[in-house]
């Protein structure tokens, strides 16, 4: 669904390159659900923009569904980690989630459904109306996710975007995003920095290296789908799980390579 | 590249007053409380001693006459028909020519705005005409159009389109990037991402040049009138001088000034209306 071919970034700046990504090569199968961490600045960022179609690798390729990425594809949406930036304060809660839809060309019903569905699937069906900059962080980012939600992508991808909201909020946020994972069948690639948000959620974890970027490890998620704040976190696989990625990244930052090469 | 301060730039209200700590719901009306009764007071105090100054002496009343008798002159002209022609003609000639100024300066300036390399083309040129005084114009508007109100538009735009266009610029510029990629990965198109995000995050920056612009386009008006002698309230009170009747020049000085006041007073009610939205209207949540 989701193929990342040894995608390189360089970034030219004046008098000096600076590599960004050197050769990332990773894929994603249909209706998969796979975080990414890395240590900061290993540019995961970069990797989500050249995924998104908002950035050209300098070399390698993307493709989605089979079709090579060149500029944003119509069957992805994107979710940003700073929400506050990323919705429109012009707009209303309802406006900003069916703006993408116009752009659609999809007819009024059509839209209002849409809407509708997923202001109800994150549990905003009640502040349709209201703007934004009316709403906590936690809801801000619903809205968000609802905007993504709606425009009925194959593909969903998250940059961070939990990491500006509280504890609690977090983890309502995650068992959200699993719901609606299972909901709507989209394949969903996770970018965070936190160990145990990624393990917690994904099927799969992918470790990044530090820059310049490869895939450190690939690590499956053995625990059943069925999870729960509570007992999920206190599981010992999930403990075991989240030692070993945590271990990947301390290599990562080391510069040691994969201590056993990945199994997929 | 000169810069205008922040406080010219960045876009403003009146109805920020931490003081009050009362939550204010967007589009809440101009407040009413100790601040505009101090400023009542203040213009109260000012009228005072514009009364008192030339009654006892202090001031040649040949020279500065009363308020009371100034305002009576006033009251007096706003029954005569003609008075009402000038005002006319003074509005016409600030509206018509904002409005070229206007639809010009955003259209240009959404244009150079989101060309970079235009932009860098463009720059020193535009710094080179923008301190250019409108006033330097008279002698080339006369030669050019006479008394004709196309004089009065000449300086009227010229003054008021720099106001608006630089204000564009900057609000074209500050299109957040997170935004700008958000719309992107929609599949927003260039046009769409005008009218929808950078329209929106430029309007604060355009309505402030709307109103500078608006302010020196009714200087600009009334300057015409008054060194061209094209027909407004510039040429009465230029016939007015030369007839000798201080007050009623006072009169008419009051009258633009009145109108220079209702013209702001307007474009903030816009800017309130228009930016309900934008941080420095809605000012009482913390996002």
């Amino acid at each position: 669904m989701l193929d990342v071919n040894g995608v390189q970034k360089i970034y030219r700046g004046k008098d000096r390159e600076v590599e960004a990504v050197r050769d990332l090569t990773f894929r994603l199968e249909e209706g998969e659900l796979a975080c990414l961490v890395g240590p900061s600045g290993c540019g995961k960022t970069t990797l989500l923009k050249c995924i998104a179609g908002l950035l050209k690798p300098t070399s390698g390729s993307v493709e989605v569904a089979g079709k090579a990425v060149t500029g944003p594809p119509r069957d992805m949406s994107v979710v940003f980690q700073e929400y506050g930036r990323s919705l429109f304060s012009w707009l209303t809660v309802q406006g900003n989630v069916e703006l993408p839809l116009k752009e659609k060309k999809l007819s009024k019903e059509r839209r209002r459904t849409l809407v509708t569905e997923a202001l109800e699937a994150v549990g905003l069906a009640d502040s349709a109306r209201s703007y934004p900059w009316q709403l906590s962080g936690g809801m801000q980012q619903r809205v968000a996710i609802a905007r993504a939600i709606a425009y009925e992508p194959r593909v969903l991808l998250m940059d961070e975007p939990f990491a500006a909201v509280d504890a609690q909020t977090r983890a309502d946020l995650e068992d959200l995003i699993r719901g609606l994972w299972q909901r709507f069948s989209m394949t969903v690639l996770f970018i965070t920095h936190d160990i145990d948000e990624a393990v917690y959620l994904g099927q799969r974890v992918l470790v990044l290296s530090s820059s310049p970027t490869v895939v450190q490890d690939d690590v499956a998620v053995d625990l059943p789908a069925e999870r729960d704040q509570l007992t999920t976190r206190s599981d010992q696989r999930f403990t075991e799980l989240r030692a070993r990625v945590y271990s990947e990244i301390q290599n990562a930052k080391n510069g040691q390579a994969a201590s056993a090469p990945a199994a997929t | 590249m000169t810069t205008p301060t922040t406080d010219t730039a960045r876009p403003t209200t009146g109805s920020q007053r931490p003081a009050e700590g009362r939550v204010r719901g967007p589009g809440a009306a101009f407040p009413f409380g100790s601040n505009a009764l101090l400023g009542i007071a203040g213009s109260a105090c000012f009228l005072l001693l514009w009364e008192i100054a030339p009654r006892t002496g202090a001031v040649s009343a040949t020279y500065l006459p009363p308020a009371s008798e100034v305002l009576t002159t006033l009251g007096e002209r706003l029954l005569v028909a003609g008075f009402w022609v000038a005002v006319g003609d003074t509005l016409a000639g600030w509206g018509l020519g904002l409005a070229i100024a206007f639809t010009a300066a955003v259209t240009l300036g959404f244009v150079v705005g989101s060309v970079p390399a235009l932009r860098t083309f463009t720059a020193s040129t535009v710094e080179f005409l923008r301190p250019i005084p409108s006033v330097a114009l008279i002698p080339l508007a006369i030669l050019l159009y006479g008394t004709d109100i196309r004089s009065t538009l000449l300086l009227v735009v010229y003054a008021s389109f720099w106001q608006i266009y630089i204000q564009v610029l900057y609000g074209v510029a500050d299109v957040d990037p997170v935004a700008d990629q958000t719309a992107r990965s929609y599949g927003l198109g260039r046009l769409a991402r005008i009218r929808y995000v950078v329209w929106p995050s430029a309007l604060p920056y355009v309505l402030t040049g709307v109103r500078l612009g608006a302010a020196v386009a009714l200087i600009l008006a009334v300057t015409a009138q008054l060194t061209i002698g094209s027909p407004g309230l510039g040429q009465e009170i230029a016939v007015a001088q030369s007839g000798g009747a201080t007050a009623l020049v006072y009169a008419l000085i009051v009258a633009t000034g009145a109108i220079g006041v209702l013209v702001n007073v307007g474009v903030r009610a816009l800017e309130r209306r228009v930016l309900h939205w934008h941080t420095s209207v809605r000012g009482e949540i913390a996002a």
